[in-house]
């Protein structure tokens, strides 16, 4: 009778708890097919760093990635920029050095910068504070293949406007399908071909913002590919660990339920 | 240690008699170890050993995630995340905390649950039922405090609104509230304190268990029967019991070890799964989330305190006696308490005579009921307050309180129990030798 429970219990918790475990989208959003997506996923360095180009020509004119430290872009399983590029790509930046209590050019192991804007919200961790979706069915289940659904929020997002304006309070505002509320104060960033790849890869809107949501979900969770290794190795050792202490049990309890046999 | 007879450890070399003489040390962990146990444990008795191990598993992860964490509203963020990006195998301690705690959450209401179909609870294990109620509120009031530290907007709101139901009580609520608090409103003085508790509190809940065990080592295991062991000798002990080790550690440790193949696959490949994405926002005492939602294993008991609104007749029966002083809000964090408290008196309110589930035709539907009912206030208490979760949450809540109140002492009464097995070795002999029971009476087991 109480075989059952446990299993049950388990179902019905994921069943509460990925009720509320949801995003606050309010229009559809769309599953991507993101490389690092499913237990055995892993990040797009090519994407990633189309992503960063992305975020630095565009994004960075607003927002900011505090939490980011520069030298990860030399990250394996990151971007992976040659030690050189990550070097040249900091003198990029100014940062503020309170010992100096003056500015000086960023180094490696500075941060990205906090957004330009009062009103842009930090991007560093973008990609974990929104769940695009939750299905199955409210379970949530299907984040073990699509993840929470944040940078596919993001894209969404951005494909969202439907180009109505509109000025409330002496700003304007844009519509959008994805938005809560449906009108958001951020101008379309993107439209498509707003800049070149060096690799000729496809600059449409649609590839330009999964290209730098990939981009935002690897700031977000730059340990990734290693958390799902992690994961895959503890899983098959603890299968293993299972089935020997099963056989152990199963041979130590035999002569105890043998002797009770007809 | 125990009313069971069985063998006790006899030094043999000088050194061993010589230890034993000034420090039985030897003798003690023998005897916990080879508790005679009975041999029809069923496999819900594998939750104390996963619920040991989680307390484990939080310590050990918990005192290392403090040395790179820092308890400021300034900082304690942006430590969060220096743990996920700089510390060497940061991100997979701290997922193996945030996840070990429902994993923790999970086996202590199976645990319970366990408890209550089997009827565990009742004579002569009440102090092992309440010393348990005591390690669960004490785990409550821990993750509830864990929650708050990595300063997410969750962690902020969460903690204003679970300190706000102290503001609740009259008279002294306010005052209550800011002495809880360290200032008008959840602030670093809040976080600092959640900080020391949080550290502290699992070592009380260490000692409770040491407690715990050393309760129900000396009544002895329940078993799925409800029939205690023989205890005329230690033979007679013997046909009714194994030696823990190495039966019960062995079949332990193998549940455990399922039970983390997908603990790992979680932590591993979904490890935001139970957590809330608002948590990724830093805390901003300027801007409100939509929906402040409690952690899941919060949620039943968040359910029956949202449940008893001004519209309840109980409630505006409560105000009018009391002449107002007792509002909505007050009725429903007395509600909440008292929904725990019933459980933990659910020895002196179970009248009858028959200890376990098994052989208790009616209790059986109003239990099975009762767990339905732990899952629907679980759900409901995840949703907006409105209809029709409102009625919902409140038909739930009724009938929490009415099982512990109303059912649990009326049963005992009008129910009339199945026969039960004479000793735990018939039934075991019924389960495993088709019912030829062996040395043990000849007549057909009840199951």
């Amino acid at each position: 009778m109480f075989k059952t429970l446990a299993a049950s219990a388990v179902a019905a918790v994921m069943l509460a708890t990925s009720a509320f475990a949801a995003g606050e989208a309010t229009g559809h959003v769309e599953n991507v097919d993101f490389s690092f997506d499913g237990p055995f996923g892993s990040y797009d360095q090519n994407q990633l760093q189309r992503g960063l180009q992305i975020y630095t020509e565009i994004c960075a004119a607003c927002h900011g990635l505090k939490f980011v430290p520069l030298r990860t872009l030399g990250d394996e399983g990151g971007p992976a920029l040659p030690e050189d590029q990550v070097r040249a790509y900091a003198e990029f930046y100014e940062v503020f050095d309170p010992e100096l209590d003056d500015f000086r050019t960023a180094t490696p192991s500075d941060h990205f910068p906090a957004s330009n804007l009062e009103n842009a919200p930090d991007l560093s961790l973008m990609a974990k504070a929104r769940a695009g979706f939750h299905g199955p069915y409210g379970l949530g289940i299907n984040q073990l293949m699509n993840g929470i659904g944040g940078p596919e929020y993001i894209t969404a997002l951005l494909t969202g406007y439907t180009g109505e304006e509109k000025e409330e309070a002496g700003a304007v505002l844009y519509e959008n399908t994805i938005f809560p509320g449906g009108w958001i104060a951020m101008a379309p960033p993107l439209y498509g071909d707003d800049l070149e790849f060096a690799d000729g890869h496809a600059t449409d809107l649609h590839h330009l913002s999964e290209d730098v949501s990939a981009f935002l979900m690897w700031t977000a969770e730059p340990k990734l590919v290693a958390r799902k290794q992690a994961g895959f190795v503890g899983v098959v050792f603890l299968t293993i660990l299972s089935v020997l202490l099963y056989l152990t049990n199963k041979r130590i309890w035999a002569p105890v339920k043998a002797r009770y046999k007809k | 240690m125990g009313g069971i007879p069985h063998d006790h450890y006899e030094p043999k070399a000088p050194w061993e008699k010589g230890l034993a003489k000034r420090l039985p040390i030897v003798g003690l962990l023998y005897d916990t170890l080879m508790i005679p146990t009975p041999k029809n444990l069923n496999w819900m008795w594998i939750w104390g050993i996963v619920l040991t191990f989680c307390l484990a598993l939080q310590i050990i992860t918990g005192i290392v995630l403090v040395m790179h964490y820092t308890p400021h509203v300034d900082y304690a963020f942006s430590s969060v995340e220096h743990i996920m990006r700089n510390v060497n195998g940061g991100a997979m301690l701290r997922y193996l905390h945030m996840n070990g705690a429902s994993l923790f959450f999970v086996a202590v209401y199976a645990h319970i649950f366990r408890g209550l179909y089997y009827g565990s609870y009742k004579a002569p294990r009440e102090i092992t039922w309440i010393i348990g109620m005591l390690i669960y509120v004490l785990m409550m009031g821990t993750a509830f405090m864990g929650y708050v530290l990595p300063w997410g907007q969750m962690s902020f709101w969460g903690a204003t609104v679970i300190t706000g139901l102290f503001g609740a009580i009259p008279f002294v609520g306010e005052a209550l509230q800011t002495w809880l608090l360290g200032g008008p409103a959840v602030d670093n003085a809040t976080l600092n304190r959640f900080f020391s508790l949080h550290y502290l509190l699992p070592f009380v809940i260490a000692g409770l268990v040491v407690l715990h065990i050393w309760a129900f080592h000396t009544t002895g295991n329940n078993n799925p029967t409800g029939v205690e062991v023989r205890r005329g000798s230690k033979e007679e002990a013997e046909k009714d019991t194994l030696p823990f080790w190495p039966y019960f550690v062995i079949k332990d440790l193998f549940a455990l070890a399922v039970i983390l193949v997908v603990f790992f696959a979680i932590v591993g490949y979904m490890p935001n799964y139970l957590g809330h994405p608002d948590n990724y926002i830093e805390a901003n005492a300027l801007a409100t989330p939509a929906h402040i939602v409690p952690e899941w294993y919060f949620l039943p008991f968040y359910a029956i305190l949202r449940a008893f609104t001004d519209e309840v007749w109980v409630v505006q029966i409560a105000g009018f006696l009391t002449g107002g002083i007792v509002d909505a809000k007050f009725f429903g964090v007395v509600a909440m308490f008292g929904a725990i408290v019933a459980m933990a008196l659910a020895p002196w309110l179970d009248t009858s005579s028959v200890r376990s589930g098994r052989y208790r035709p009616m209790l059986k539907w109003w239990f099975w009921l009762l767990v339905v009912d732990f899952f629907v206030l679980m759900w409901v208490g995840a949703m907006p307050a409105e209809e029709p979760f409102n009625t919902i949450s409140l038909i739930a809540s009724a009938y929490w309180f009415a099982y512990f109140l109303v059912i649990l002492p009326l049963l005992g009464v009008i129910e009339k129990p199945e026969a039960q097995p004479a000793t735990i070795e018939e039934d075991f002999a019924a389960h495993y030798g088709g019912g030829d029971a062996g040395k043990a009476p000849s007549t057909q087991p009840a199951e």
